[in-house]
């Protein structure tokens, strides 16, 4: 997870910002590889999705706080009676979605319990 | 092909296995199985992969594992080589997923390879060779798989998911790689055709010709060459299709029981295929000792095997804690039903 950091004022983007909205043109933005983990701030679940995304159901969309400060909407990949606010999660690597049988298919970063870490 | 002497070895290793699991109890409940197919097998479990997870993805978090065991910058790496016969695209290399994703250099070759279950192993002897000609620094070998059986199928029991990655270098050497040596014939035991969801196979009769023949003659060609016997070996690795075939074969090359007793990882996971002689060899490193010798012998069906003899160093016991061992994995499994797993493989047609 490749994001951006300010020199200057010290916070962190993701996605990656080439200008900083705090210190406009006096920003020093270089590249910053987030740890990914985080907490969970809010999240839904859904039950009933397009046909891309039906066979995943129900799953797990939150809104996740990295600990270096930025917040992203992510997918968390555990059961939905496993779902707390507040809890912990950490990076994992899946198939973020395929464009039908015969296209490209899409990786990235999911989320799943810290507590479930090996 | 043959090796000894080679200076190179292994610089670290990851494993990744899904958290899910079927009982192999419920697959042969499922199909009205009279027979305790788990106890014939000696297999219990199988691991399963998530919705979301395939080859690519297995690949990738076993690699991060490897990386991060040893603490290397993996724009290191001069090659990375993917076995596994469950690749997501019959065309666009695996490697190149892993490439990006563990952040690597661009200035890296990647290719994938294909050998039933020892395509894993052959990605390690591909390293090992580009290392040691000075070729590159440091070599990623990769064997992971989700493996599919039709429904029903023998293999269903069986068929599991997971991998294994292995860095190769010549420098901070956590084992080395003492020798290696390959035997391989034109078998058609298994197979799969191009554009067929599930592979075919010769039937139970196929493990005399097939497994026995391939691991034997690989294990003693290495052992003539070293001038050793297993006696000479702390532990030993088989792959394994099953519980059965690397027990016996154990036994068949003069190995004890308690040799290949770590590594034997196949009741609680099942045969990750690619994965499957790597996951018994990362199983062992994960509690040999410095100067501890081990003995690892794939197969793969088509049919050939490659053997390694291998020294522990002492550097192991610096970096061994710092990623999951394959017993952490073993311990965080959750439980699915048929009706889950058939979900979970996609398994709609019959
Ligand atoms: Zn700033």
């Amino acid at each position: 997870m490749i994001g951006t950091h300010c020199k200057s004022c010290g916070e962190y983007y993701f996605p990656p910002r080439t200008l900083c909205p705090n210190c406009r043109r006096t920003g020093q933005m270089e590249e910053h590889k987030f740890r990914g983990t985080g907490t969970v701030i809010t999240y839904t679940t859904i039950y009933s999705a397009t046909e891309d995304f039906e066979r995943l159901t129900p799953y797990n969309l939150a809104i996740i706080q990295l600990d270096e400060g930025p917040k992203l909407t992510g997918q968390v990949v555990c059961s939905p009676e496993n779902m707390k606010i507040g809890m912990r999660v950490r990076p994992v690597f899946r198939i973020l979605g395929k464009e039908g049988e015969r296209g490209i298919i899409y990786y990235g970063t999911k989320f799943a319990p810290a507590e479930d870490a090996p | 092909m043959r090796g000894d002497h080679l200076g190179v070895g292994i610089v670290s290793y990851g494993v990744y296995i899904p958290r899910y699991r079927i009982k192999v109890d419920e697959i042969a409940r499922v199909w009205g199985e009279v027979e305790d197919v788990a106890r014939s097998l000696n297999v219990y479990e199988k691991a399963v992969p998530d919705l979301d997870e395939d080859t690519a993805t297995i690949a990738v978090e076993a690699a991060r594992n490897a990386i991060s065991r040893a603490d290397l910058d993996p724009r290191r790496i001069g090659a990375i080589y993917t076995g596994s016969e469950s690749h997501p695209y019959a065309v666009k290399p695996t490697g190149t997923i892993v490439g990006e994703a563990i952040g690597c250099s661009h200035s890296h070759t990647v290719a994938d390879m294909e050998f039933a279950c020892k395509a894993g192993t052959a990605a390690i002897q591909a390293c090992l060779g580009l290392v040691r000609s000075g070729m590159i620094d440091l070599g990623l070998a990769i064997g992971a798989d989700v493996s599919q059986g039709a429904p029903g199928d023998a293999l269903e029991y069986t068929a599991a998911a997971g991998g294994a990655a292995y860095v190769v270098g010549s420098k901070d050497l956590i084992a080395e790689i003492e020798g290696t040596y390959s035997f391989t014939t034109d078998t058609p035991d298994f197979w799969r055709r191009e554009g067929m969801p599930y592979p075919e196979h010769g039937g139970r009769f196929t493990g005399e010709p097939a497994y026995f023949k391939h691991v034997t003659s690989a294990a003693k060609g290495l052992m003539e060459i070293l001038g050793r016997g297993p006696e000479d070996y702390d532990y030993a690795v088989f792959h394994q299709p099953n519980g059965k075939f690397p027990v016996r074969v154990a036994a068949k090359l003069g190995f004890k029981k308690e040799q290949i007793a770590p590594g034997l990882v196949v009741p609680l996971i099942g045969n990750t295929y690619s994965g499957s002689t790597l996951i018994g060899l990362a199983a062992t490193l994960d509690q040999a000792k410095p100067g501890e010798s081990i003995f690892v012998t794939s197969f793969g069906s088509g049919a050939g095997s490659d053997a390694f003899s291998i020294r522990v160093t002492e550097r192991i016991d610096d970096i061994r804690d710092r990623a999951p061992s394959v017993r952490d994995y073993i311990a965080i499994a959750e439980y699915i039903d048929y009706a889950r797993y058939a979900k979970h493989k996609g398994k709609l047609r019959l």
